[in-house]
């Protein structure tokens, strides 16, 4: 990763007047060096997923993404309540997502689905109470 | 047909022109639920929906969807209404339901 472009992010709590901006910011950094249309779409894909979760379920955060020729490694880092079944969190379907959220257009519980499909790599570290580590690797 | 075409044709309410009237409509794409949107809605696409606030414009744009359309009489809220202008994004609305929008997108499509 020595000749990688570093980019950081801070993500506000339930601010969803600036939610997207960081994965917004990203396409366009990798639309500028030319990256595929289809990997971008993955990236976003991705990208966006992880930045509306950090709002509505962890209090925001902090993300930082390396890019290089020929991958995306999205780092989301969050100080949110954890998770507490991360497998079932995983699950289609699977949302705690409050009235307020879901009328929004959120609670799909299909984020972390599609945070699963579109990466070619999806770790997640959390701890209840202390937060979460959303680490997401995109190939070009 | 463009998304200029959209405009001219008058059947819906223009909320906002986008800085991309030349983008052509090539599919139509109906859905209101965020995370289902990002995945699936088309490059490229009309939209057409009834949420109208301001992460859907974040979609809109992170799916390069050629515009959008609120159905239902809903309007964008005023938060949503600056990010319009802010991202170029355009927006239609129309009292039609979904389906019924979503078709009149359709027969101009085919016609
Ligand atoms: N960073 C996080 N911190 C704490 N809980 C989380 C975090 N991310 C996800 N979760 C939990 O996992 C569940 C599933 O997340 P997922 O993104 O799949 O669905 P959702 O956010 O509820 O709805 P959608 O993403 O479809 O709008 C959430 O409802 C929440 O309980
Ligand atoms: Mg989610």
């Amino acid at each position: 990763m020595d000749d990688a472009i570093q980019l950081k992010y801070t993500v506000s709590p339930e601010d969803f007047t600036r939610a997207g901006e960081a994965s917004g910011d990203l396409k366009k950094v990798l639309k500028q060096i030319g990256v595929s249309p289809e990997a971008i779409r993955r990236v976003s894909i991705a990208m966006y997923e992880g930045e509306i979760n950090m709002v509505i379920h962890a209090n925001g955060g902090e993300i930082t993404v390396y890019v290089t020729p020929s991958q995306v490694k999205m780092i989301l880092q969050d100080s949110g309540p954890g998770i507490p079944d991360v497998e079932k969190a995983m699950q289609a379907g699977w949302s705690t997502a409050s009235a307020n959220i879901r009328s929004l257009g959120f609670g799909a519980g299909m984020g972390l689905p599609n945070m699963k499909k579109y990466t070619d790599d999806l770790q997640i570290e959390t701890v209840l109470g202390v937060g979460t580590t959303v680490t997401m690797i995109v190939n070009f | 047909m463009t998304v200029n075409d959209l405009i001219s044709s008058g059947i819906f309410e223009l909320v906002n022109e986008g800085d991309q009237p030349e983008a052509e409509i090539e599919k139509l794409f109906c859905c209101d639920l965020l995370s289902i949107a990002m995945s699936r809605a088309p490059s490229g696409c009309a939209w057409v929906t009834v949420m109208g606030n301001m992460n859907t414009l974040a979609v809109a744009s992170l799916c390069d969807a050629a515009c959008i359309i609120l159905a239902e009489g809903v309007r964008l809220d005023d938060v949503a209404s600056v990010k319009a202008v802010q991202q170029g994004i355009t927006v239609f609305r129309t009292d039609l339901p979904i389906f019924e929008a979503a078709i009149a997108v359709w027969d101009r499509l085919h016609a």
